[in-house]
């Protein structure tokens, strides 16, 4: 049995045809028996994100498997199979193992080192073992896979840096506040990054978004969609006495904030500080601000700069992670090969036994021995059998290289072929 | 028995130092724990040694500026535990080994003979006095080394270069928020230390100050905490303010304890 994925992800699809393919609630399930029932799938599991549509199957021929399960996509999904030749990527064997491990490990990701992928990873994993979709090769790959991205994770520094400009805003802001619980965020304007950044913002928990737009109207939307609350854009002075976090992107042609103004507000804001995003070109808040006390402002080039450095430290990791991974794949293909040969090792002591067993009822028929006796027969016909097909077991459990023309030529030693 | 105790106390204290710089170096797992575990070790040998010196010598074994310094560096162990054990802050360690090391590398190269304690100095203030000085001292030692992390931290975060320690130090929150609470901590220790000295004085030659150096010294270290907490609470002087004026304090009292050792006058001959 082969390991076999046929997937497509961020990179190979866009998100309207991904969404196309997804397997989302009940389609999963139907999906998994749909697979299983192909001629040529022994084991199904299916990963489903909004990056990423991959199936990992155990198969017996890949190439026939291959076209068999591209068929279904096309069938399951009704989408021609023509349109699918783009984004589907196929591997098979090693290949096929080192992309699930890369893909554990969130070296695959759009936002490498992110951590949700292996919670999904794991999700569908179970899913499929409820199912009773895995058998021991992908109950195998699979744990394997989770325990090689917890490598990569501790011994490398991958999943440390954030590499998009929200993700670094955020690392700042948690490395000025420690937690962002209780903090309150201003967005100042309503440009595409603020709004991305205070979402990201969100999603790590901080207390309330406030929004001052020069619409009311699109702030008060924003606001909604923030469950925070909109203020008048003439106001945003008084607001800040409040807020710890300020994203500005208002698309003034000027500055909107200057050092006067930010001293007051640390007067009254008793010196707590403040973290101020510049996301807007050309700048809106005084640089010279920085030079505050317990104020630290940042502008797009130099969140910039910090995802740069970031991408720079992560990509010396990442070249870590894929030796992890590949010493683990050559660990793994090793098992696989391993796996190959036990029908043969299975099939060679049953003939072995079939044999001592039939010779030995025509013994005992022959001669009329007590229970002693027969024991005593018994006991040496297991020993020369055992000792009989010791060494070529040892030798199909060896690690060889040509382990197929062994395994063919004991089978034909041993005339195991015929049914 | 007693001069052994120390001696071991010393070396492991010096391992602590060395893993908690190897630790600077490289991230790992491994040099942390190695790091806490010499400094328990070296913490339970010089406890025994301080036990020791007590029990042999019938009062407070820190008379002389040997045992002073030494018991000065046990404060500061303890204290950096209590931390690990509640903030479980990263690299506190590099930041404050070495100090802690230093005291007891000068502890041991001062004479540890005594001369006898004179009459008047013995009394139960002496042991109030110089325990609750040494508990307040270590804490402003210890808020002087966390506002050192903090300006370090900072200086990361302002000039906007985040390499380094950057992303292994606290968060500038965390920093400030320990350096607050160790002043706090460390003020009313120091004022109860001031006040059971005055007491003692006034037991011993019949005034509360003498306005000897020492006396002079530990009034101003006690203005300037006094000035840390008062600003912060009334004006807001957090962070980079806060940082750099415990620093100022502990140097203060750095500066006092070894001028004074040295100079050998007044009435705190033996510190």
């Amino acid at each position: 049995m082969k390991v076999l994925v046929a997937g497509l992800n961020h990179k190979s699809a866009d998100v309207e045809v991904r969404e196309k393919l997804a397997f989302t609630g009940e389609k999963l399930e139907q999906g998994l028996g749909a697979l299983l029932a192909l001629p040529h799938v022994r084991e199904a599991m299916i990963i489903s994100t909004c990056n990423r549509v991959e199936i990992y199957m155990g198969v017996e021929d890949p190439g026939e498997a291959t076209r068999q399960v591209k068929h279904f996509i096309s069938d399951f999904h009704s989408i021609p199979e023509g349109l699918l030749d783009k984004a589907l990527y196929f591997h098979t064997d090693s290949a096929a193992v080192r992309h699930i491990f890369r893909v554990a490990s969130s070296l695959d990701s759009m936002v490498v080192g992110e951590p949700q992928i292996l919670g999904q990873v794991k999700e569908s994993f179970h899913l499929a073992l409820d199912k009773k979709a895995t058998g021991v090769l992908m109950n195998k790959l699979m744990k394997k896979a989770i325990s090689v991205a917890k490598r990569v994770r501790t011994e490398t520094g991958v999943a440390e840096n954030a590499v998009s400009i929200s993700f670094a805003a955020v690392e700042l802001a948690r490395k000025i506040f420690n937690d962002l619980v209780d903090k309150s965020v201003l967005l100042l304007g309503a440009g595409e990054m603020a709004e991305l950044a205070a979402r990201h913002l969100m999603n790590n928990g901080v207390k309330e978004i406030v929004v001052a737009n020069r619409t009311l109207e699109r702030g008060c939307e924003l606001a909604q969609d923030f469950k925070g609350r909109a203020v008048p854009f003439s106001s945003f002075k008084e607001e800040m006495v409040h807020s710890d976090i300020v994203l500005c992107s208002t698309g003034a042609p000027n500055y909107v904030v200057f050092k006067q103004d930010l001293h007051n507000i640390m007067k009254e804001r008793k010196q707590r500080p403040v973290f101020l995003i510049d996301i807007s070109v050309p700048r809106n808040i005084d640089p010279k601000i920085n030079g505050l006390e317990n104020v630290y402002l940042y502008d797009v080039d130099d969140l910039q700069g910090v995802v740069d450095s970031n991408r720079h430290e992560r990509n010396k990791e990442a070249q870590k992670a894929e030796d992890i991974i590949g010493s683990e794949v050559e660990v793994f293909e090793r098992w696989v090969a391993s796996l190959q040969s036990i029908p043969t090792v299975v099939a060679l002591r049953q003939r072995a036994q079939g044999i001592s067993e039939a010779e030995l009822e025509r013994l005992f028929n022959r001669l009329s021995l007590d229970e002693k006796q027969q024991g005593a027969v018994r006991q040496m016909a297991q020993a020369i059998v055992n000792k009989l097909i010791h060494s070529p077991t040892a030798a199909l459990k060896e690690d060889v290289e040509d382990r197929d023309q062994l395994i063919a030529m004991i089978r034909k030693l041993y005339d195991l072929n015929g049914d | 028995m007693g001069a052994i105790t120390f001696d071991i106390s010393l070396a492991f204290y010096f391992f602590a130092m060395l893993f908690a710089v190897l630790d600077l170096s490289k991230s790992t797992k491994t040099f942390p724990k190695l790091m806490l575990i010499s400094a328990f070790i070296g913490f339970g040998f010089q406890t025994v040694y301080i036990f020791y010196e007590g029990f042999s010598l019938g009062h407070v074994p820190f008379v002389n500026p040997h045992e002073a310094t030494s018991f000065f560096a046990w404060c500061i162990f303890l204290l950096f535990f209590i931390l690990e054990y509640r903030y479980k802050v990263g690299l506190l360690g590099a930041f404050i080994t070495p100090m802690a090391f230093l005291l007891m590398f000068v502890s041991f190269l001062l004479p540890s003979e005594l001369k006898p304690l004179s009459p008047v100095l013995r009394s139960q203030w002496l042991g109030v006095h110089t325990v609750f000085a040494f508990l307040a001292n270590a804490a402003f030692a210890m808020a002087a080394g966390v506002g050192f992390m903090y300006l370090v931290q900072e200086h990361y975060v302002k000039s906007k270069r985040l390499g380094g320690l950057f992303s292994r130090l606290p968060s500038l929150h965390v920093l400030d928020e320990i350096n607050y609470r160790l002043v706090t901590v460390g003020f009313p220790l120091f004022t109860v230390a001031i006040i059971s000295g005055s007491i003692w004085a006034d037991n011993a030659w019949g005034s509360y100050i003498s306005w000897d150096p020492r006396q002079i010294w530990a009034l101003v270290t006690w203005l300037i905490f006094g000035i840390v907490l008062h600003a912060r609470l009334q004006r807001g002087w957090r962070g980079k303010r806060a940082a750099a004026l415990s620093i100022l304090g502990f140097l203060t009292i750095i500066g006092a304890f070894a001028g004074l050792a040295l100079l050998q006058k007044g009435q705190h001959v033996f510190l």
